[in-house]
């Protein structure tokens, strides 16, 4: 462009057409309350970073390879021989018993839901207002549901069945704990697998089906292996909120000291939670107990916010899938 | 239509269509099971069989054919199912134990009103009873001593108080975020910031709590300067962000499914961002809002070990700068002193069993006003 030729006399060119329609008036009360909404969203992340930050903080300082590695002594809340070793293998072992019970259940159901249910029947609608009360049973109903119905009954009867002179299964055991987190998280994965079943086209199920598949045969080679992001969401979803719940072990498993680690699904364990609380609130000296209490929280946190990151992750892009379908 | 044809054709596919409609049949079945085996074992406590008197009319163990099952039972506090398996021998033995205990009784109790008293009754647990020793009637929550005193009125004032600080603190920041979120964001920060508020949820309530009772008390007491450094507020305000991302969600979610016709048509006719996302899509929302608002306290009185943690001390008082105890809270720091099958673990499953309905109705609630909502904006109804 010849620019350096213009002259410098002439007015300047008029403006192109704006394609704004609407006149951008400024409103103050608009711009106000939108402020505060806006500020009410950072308040939260605030809340959200100040916790992470905190314990990321203080915690890092505690940590240690030994810490993690070891099996502390009767008296846990000296800071030098302490260690959360049984914790983190009790943690572990319960949460992986329980996605035994619960995957296969939680992706039957969500199956069945999407794949088979008729959407009008009474029988799906009272499955669906099933699911969703579950999950809004609080978690200590869950406890004490672990204690009468698995403790007192199954396991109770199931001594009584097997001849057993002292309490194995009538007493809290591993089993009894992972059995009840296994009730407590299956609308979780029921929701997700359900979530990742409708982002599947439909187009797909009618290729198969219409090359000869039998119902059954589609779900299987077809539904499945694409629902799988979805249900290992499901999955990890309902591993992180079962390794972080304290309330519905309190009565079904959870021991205050162990020296040994467990080994038999009859055997009680220690727990990170569970843990957390004991070092918080029974604690002879606070200020000592502070950094393994810091250090503890870490662990716990890695164990059940990094899986929660992973899932919300997987989540966001199966959401993004089913938006761009319909 | 597979179903009917293919049990002859494919006996394989029918029986697996079976077994898949019968798993899923598995939710249906837990949540009757939660509701059966939490109510069972309080069922003595709702027909007013236990009987925590400390002081009876003792029955001598020879008169003990003269007595019905039903009036033994109640004597004895024993189950029916317990009495059945029971020989005569061993209920006079149990008999005898019984007559030595009511000897063993201090004078000093004997002497004492509240000591012939069943206080389990319903008239007990709902209502002010002017203790001995006590200058007006008082509700009082005390399970442990010679005279157990067993009013829940503390426990549901304490749940309440607790529930509705969190509540006021979580609604409005958590449907402002929602509104902002959903509305006034750019999409490409909507992305973000919703995932990232939803992370809230991942941390465990127990970390929620630890946080509460290390850093904030402390903090909030420097700021406000009142006495008990372990209050409903702070429990409270920690319950908030329990909650905050369960309500941010169901919110979120139902401005985000409020028609971009109404939208449109609004900011089209000249109003801003803000007036369209006040007075069209929230106005239109409302229903699902307050749904999130609902499930939000069933959530909030259902939380345990937040509550727990903070503060625990039962007191009558409705002051957020007093204690307070939630039902949960009394459930899960008691359950393991309480003796299987005695009256204390009764109550106790007997205030499950009133948490169950409470959050059972509240959830009933959030979902029906949830479907109503979305059917209306499909224009099915």
């Amino acid at each position: 462009m010849n620019t350096v030729t213009t002259p410098q006399h002439l007015p300047d060119p008029p403006k192109p057409a704006t394609r704004h329609f609407r006149a951008e008036k400024f409103d103050f009360w608009s711009f106000f309350f939108s402020g505060l909404t806006g500020l009410a969203t950072l308040f939260i992340l605030g809340i959200l970073a100040t916790i992470l930050l905190n314990i990321l903080v203080n915690g890092w300082s505690a940590i240690s390879w030994h810490f993690v590695s070891t099996i502390p002594k009767k008296d846990f809340f000296d800071a030098k021989t302490t260690g959360v070793l049984p914790m983190i293998v009790g943690t572990s072992f319960r949460v992986i018993v329980m996605t035994i019970f619960v995957i296969p259940v939680g992706v039957i159901t969500a199956i069945y839901l999407t794949e088979y249910a008729p959407n009008t029947s009474i029988i799906t609608r009272i499955i669906r207002a099933a699911v969703n009360n579950l999950a809004g049973v609080p978690s200590i109903v869950f406890g004490l549901f672990g204690l009468g119905f698995f403790i007192n009954f199954v396991g109770k009867n199931l001594d009584l069945v097997l001849n057993n002179t002292n309490a194995v299964w009538g007493q809290p055991a591993l089993l009894w704990a992972s059995l009840t987190l296994a009730v407590m998280t299956l609308p979780v994965v029921i929701v997700a697998t359900e979530e990742s079943l409708k982002a599947i086209p439909p187009g797909l199920r009618e290729a198969s089906l219409a090359l000869g598949a039998t119902k059954l045969e589609t779900i299987l080679r077809v539904v499945l292996p694409q629902a799988l992001p979805g249900i290992m969401t499901g999955g990890i979803l309902a591993v992180s909120r079962a390794a972080g719940e304290v309330a519905p072990i309190l009565f079904t498993g959870v021991a205050y000291y162990m020296a040994s680690l467990p080994t038999h699904l009859s055997d009680q364990f220690m727990d990170l939670g569970y843990h957390v609380f004991v070092l918080s609130t029974q604690s002879p000296n606070i200020d000592q107990t502070r950094p393994i209490l810091y250090a503890t929280v870490l662990v716990l946190l890695f164990l059940t916010f990094a899986l929660n990151l992973v899932a919300i992750l997987i989540r966001a892009r199966v959401r993004k899938k089913l938006r761009a379908l319909g | 239509m597979g179903i009917q044809r293919g049990h002859q054709a494919r006996p394989g596919e029918w029986l697996a269509e079976k077994f898949i409609f019968l798993v899923s049949l598995s939710a249906i079945l837990m949540v009757l099971l939660i509701f059966l085996f939490v109510a069972r074992e309080a069922l003595p406590v709702f027909f007013g069989q236990t009987n925590t008197a400390l002081v009876q009319t003792p029955i001598p163990p020879d008169e003990l054919e003269k007595h019905s099952p039903a009036e033994l039972q109640a004597y004895l506090g024993v189950t029916p199912d317990q009495y059945a398996k029971m020989k005569p021998a061993m209920l006079r033995d149990l008999m005898e134990v019984k007559v030595e205990e009511q000897n063993d009784i201090p004078d000093d109790f004997r002497n004492d009103p509240d000591a012939r008293i069943n206080t389990t009754e319903w008239k007990y647990l709902l209502r002010a009873h002017q203790w001995t020793d006590y200058h007006k009637p008082e509700y009082i929550w005390q399970p442990v001593g010679q005279i157990q005193k067993y009013n829940i009125i503390p426990l549901v004032v304490g749940t309440l108080k607790v529930t509705l600080v969190g509540l006021l603190f979580a609604v409005p920041l958590a449907v402002g975020a929602a509104i902002y979120v959903s509305q006034l964001a750019r999409p490409r920060l909507r992305e973000i910031l919703k995932p990232a508020i939803e992370l809230l949820s991942g941390i465990p309530s127990v970390v929620v709590g630890f946080f509460a009772l290390i850093v904030m008390a402390t903090v909030l007491q420097s700021l406000f300067h009142y006495q008990t450094r372990l209050n409903a507020l702070v429990a409270g305000l920690a319950l908030g962000f329990a909650v905050i991302p369960v309500i941010f969600s169901i919110a979120e979610d139902a401005l985000t499914s409020v028609p971009r016709a109404y939208t449109q048509a609004a900011l089209a006719l000249g109003a801003s961002r803000w007036q369209t996302a006040w007075q069209i899509v929230l106005p239109a929302a409302l229903p699902g809002v307050f749904a999130a608002t609902v499930l939000g306290f069933g959530r909030a009185i259902g939380e345990t070990m937040i509550v727990l943690m903070v503060c625990s001390a039962s007191v009558m008082s409705w002051s957020v700068f007093d204690s307070a105890r939630s039902i949960t809270t009394t459930i899960a720091a008691e359950m393991a002193e309480a003796v299987s099958g005695g009256p204390h673990y009764r109550i106790l499953f007997m205030l499950g069993a009133l948490l169950f309905a409470a959050t059972f109705v509240s959830n009933m609630i959030g979902d029906f006003v949830i479907h109503r909502f979305k059917q209306k904006l499909e224009g099915k109804r």
